[in-house]
């Protein structure tokens, strides 16, 4: 007998052919060839545009959004691993709720949730009224590298949590009771144990929170403004304002390869071969 | 405080509301090994957890070597644990598992390493220190856990239902390394198991707990061969219990014949329980036997036949070498030393 499930698959593996592998087919077609070739006839390859893109002031667009974004993530980390080990000791009927709040703000648009910061980020926002109402000086937040960090990590935290919350939850009990009879106290247990273990939730969630941070345009579009231009900025200005899809597409897949190199080093980082909390 | 090393005086846990255990009074001698047997739920891995820390009792005192330790933390006691699923550490290695107590304490990398190396021999896992846990065996993991807490020397060592993984082979000999490595180490140990037979094999004192409530306590042999109640009976080993009335001391009648037996001290015109153990009836030809039965089903289990024997409308289990055919009438015979006699339960 024949294995008809597999027949399943195929509406999904037309559906990755269609918009997933043949757009990244095009992208690097456009990245390889000059902006001239128009027809298949006329068709030019070159490497102009990723010769184009190892100038200094491209480079340092690149630089500086690795910059922003390896602090949005750090951030991110911070604010983020304390939460999920509250959320994971956390009486069960409280834990769902926990959570509940971490992704309520995911249910709304990111585009109206970004317009929101710039009202409270505002010179004539809401902290801003705040201070002026409490006699202190008006600050100048909006459209700084400060407001585009606060932004990311506001956007993506969840990413961070919801990884290091599952490796926690998961976490065999006896392991730190076998710790604590083994002569640990609180901050030892966490030391060498608690950590150690949610290390792949750790791992995932940096993954998941520097891959959309790195790429992000609208974010330090509507917050940043002109002050923090990233990657995901240049690439929409090349393809909308200047018409330059070869130049991004370029810019795209450079980008492509800095995520996957990260990656592979980040899962070189991770120890735990199987089970754990892996998403990837 | 005699030579108790651990002494519970009256305690009582509930969990929501419900006792799981109810006025635990027991002490446990230096260098014995003590069982706490019964079946799940009869607490007896609350009481272990008590003792190791990580349940506080809600009324009692727990006292080691003569210290009350009701508030001390489990890190701070001098005993260590077995899990019952040995819980070790994923992300470290066998010789980095068993290293953890003394990194611990800080010693030195030569003492460290001297000592996990010896008890790497000890457990004949020799050259396995670099490797990782999952790719050892559900034996090795268990000695692995074991070592972990030995390595600490502690006073007392505690274990979880340590072999309920290990398949019946391996039980068996884990089960005469335990106790020869307790007897030459001379660490009290205390185990907890529902296996009568291991708790049999392996204690100097059993206690046997069901329902909260320490039923019996003693040695291996006392408890088999003169259990307080039908519940030890009937929990160790197996038995057949009949309702019977004490006519006299000495003199027992159940199943409407009349019995001698060794018990003395009843009411006259008692009802009790009366307990006779498979292996003690023994098979006659029909009409030689005190009483008569029909047999209903025959078993081979290897070293004996296990029979249902109907007599008097009573359904016996006997264990026996010799066999009679399903339909044949028997005769058992049972000898006064064969009767156990016990208050009715409630």
């Amino acid at each position: 007998m024949k294995n008809r499930t597999k027949y399943f698959a195929y509406p999904y593996v037309l559906w990755i052919f269609l918009f997933i592998a043949l757009p990244a087919f095009l992208v690097l077609l456009y990245s390889i060839t000059t902006k001239e070739s128009n027809g298949l006839t006329t068709i030019h390859f070159t490497l102009e545009n990723f010769k184009k893109f190892f100038q200094p002031m491209y480079l340092n667009i690149l630089w500086d959004s690795i910059y922003l974004a390896a602090i949005s993530t750090i951030i991110c980390l911070i604010l983020g691993y304390p939460a999920a080990l509250i959320i994971s000791r956390a009486h069960v009927s409280k834990r769902n709720t926990l959570l509940f709040l971490c992704i309520l703000p995911m249910w709304m648009n990111m585009l109206l949730r970004t317009y929101a910061w710039m009202t409270i980020l505002g010179n004539n926002g809401i902290l801003n009224n705040i201070f002026a109402f409490l006699g202190l000086p008006r600050f100048n937040m909006l459209y700084t590298r400060g407001a585009t960090v606060m932004g990311m990590v506001y956007n993506f935290i969840p990413f961070m949590i919801l990884p290091i919350y599952t490796a926690l939850s998961k976490m065999d009990k006896a392991l730190l009771e076998a710790a604590d009879d083994l002569g640990a106290d609180k901050r030892t247990v966490f030391r060498k144990v608690i950590f150690p273990l949610s290390m792949p939730g750790v791992i995932s969630g940096i993954i998941m929170v520097f891959m959309p941070a790195v790429s992000t345009f609208i974010i330090p579009q509507l917050l940043g403004g002109n002050k923090s231009m990233m990657i995901g900025n240049l690439v929409e200005k090349l393809f909308i304002l200047n018409g330059d899809w070869n130049f991004g597409s370029a810019i795209s897949i450079v980008m492509m390869l800095i995520i996957l190199l990260s990656m592979s080093i980040m899962n070189k980082f991770d120890v735990d071969k199987e089970g754990g909390a892996r998403l990837w | 405080m005699n030579n108790a090393i651990i002494q519970l005086n009256n305690i009582t846990k509930k969990f929501d509301g419900e006792i799981v255990l109810d006025d635990i009074t027991l002490s446990v001698k230096e260098n014995e090994f003590v069982t706490f047997l019964g079946p799940s739920g009869c607490g007896k891995t609350t009481t272990l957890r008590i003792i190791g820390g990580f349940e506080t009792p809600d009324e009692g005192e727990v006292y080691f070597d003569g210290k009350l330790i009701n508030d001390v933390p489990p890190f701070k006691r001098q005993l260590n644990t077995v899990f019952q699923k040995y819980a070790l550490f994923p992300h470290l290695n066998v010789f980095e598992n068993i290293a953890f107590g003394l990194r611990i304490k800080k010693m030195d990398e030569k003492t460290i390493s001297e000592k996990v190396e010896k008890m790497l021999e000890l457990f004949n896992l020799k050259n396995y220190g670099k490797r990782r846990i999952d790719q050892l065996s559900g034996g090795q993991q268990q000695r692995i856990a074991i070592a972990r807490a030995l390595v600490n020397e502690p006073k007392v060592l505690l274990l979880d239902e340590p072999l309920g993984a290990l398949d019946l082979k391996l039980r068996k000999e884990m089960q005469h390394e335990l106790k020869a490595m307790q007897k030459q180490l001379g660490i009290t140990f205390i185990y907890v198991t529902h296996d009568q037979e291991e708790a049999l094999t392996m204690s100097d004192t059993i206690i046997v707990m069901n329902e909260g409530i320490i039923q019996q306590m003693g040695t291996p042999i006392d408890i088999y061969n003169e259990p307080e109640n039908a519940f030890v009976a009937d929990f160790i080993g197996e038995s057949n219990i009949l309702d019977g009335i004490m006519i006299d001391d000495y003199l027992v009648e159940f199943l409407g014949k009349r019995f001698e037996c060794l018990d003395s001290g009843f009411g006259r015109g008692e009802e009790v329980d009366v307990v006779i153990r498979p292996e003690d009836l023994d098979l006659t030809p029909a009409g030689e036997g005190k009483l008569e039965g029909i047999v209903k089903s025959v078993t081979f289990k290897g070293v004996h036949y296990e029979m249902d024997i109907v007599a008097n409308n009573f359904e016996f289990l006997v264990h026996s070498t010799d066999m009679a055919p399903v339909g044949t009438t028997v005769g058992l015979t049972l000898t006064p030393d064969d009767i156990h006699i016990m208050e009715k339960g409630e």
